[in-house]
């Protein structure tokens, strides 16, 4: 049993990446090997020319509820816990190969906290054993 | 997590290095804490300021998790002490 946490992100709204950072950060503290494969969504918010900018927030929480708080911070909250996580731990981040077409997206294009791109099967090997969650 | 030693014993002890993580919120307290820990030699106590309630059960499961010896919680003025020993 491997103790690794895998992390499927599909959605691209800052309150989802940041609820994600803070797992995947949280298990790189405590010695745990994390993945984090981008999908979608998700994938387009780690495009380097607007990785800064406010993706919004998650339908549901846009309903009678006060999100100023959240949007004003925007993406460098997420971001930021993510590279922390990546300093203090053993962290891989990839783009799916496949989500990449389909965004029309080259792997040049993402900020360099992604890694590399890759196929679904080189992720279910590197989750294998572990824990697997999908954001 | 029970402190092993007792609150007198806690406050005599002279961290080797101080961990300001006050103002942060959860995860970066803990984030501030395993960069701390890297940074001295093993044996070496770090002490965590945070102004999160949290932080203390959160360094507390990561010590146990990752080996290091959670020393206690001193509370201070509108915040907390954590203290951890280095082991590993």
């Amino acid at each position: 049993m491997s103790d690794s946490l895998s992390l499927v992100l599909f959605s691209g709204t800052d309150d989802k990446l940041m609820a994600a950072a803070t797992l995947a950060a949280g298990a790189a503290a405590m010695d745990r090997p994390v993945n984090v494969l981008l999908m979608f969504w998700a994938l387009d918010a780690f495009r380097a020319d607007r990785i800064a900018t406010a993706h919004g927030l998650a339908y549901d929480a846009a309903r009678s509820r006060p999100t100023e708080p959240v949007e004003k911070v925007g993406a460098l909250p997420w971001l930021e816990t993510f590279r922390q996580a990546k300093e203090i731990g053993e962290m891989s981040i990839r783009a799916c190969s496949g989500s990449l077409d389909t965004l029309g997206l080259d792997p040049t294009e993402l900020d360099p906290i992604v890694d590399s791109a890759g196929g679904i099967a080189s992720f279910l090997m590197a989750a294998e054993g572990g824990q697997i969650l999908f954001i | 997590m029970p402190a092993t030693i007792t609150e007198s014993e806690l406050e005599a002890i002279t961290a080797d290095k101080v961990v300001d993580a006050r103002g942060a919120a959860c995860p970066g307290p803990l984030l501030e804490a395993k960069k701390g820990m890297g940074s001295v030699p093993v044996g070496a106590v770090i002490e965590i300021w945070s102004s999160d309630p949290v932080t203390k059960s959160d360094i507390g499961a990561w010590s146990a998790k990752v080996g290091h010896a959670f020393l206690g919680v001193i509370v201070a003025d509108g915040y907390e002490r954590v203290l951890v020993r280095r082991q590993k």
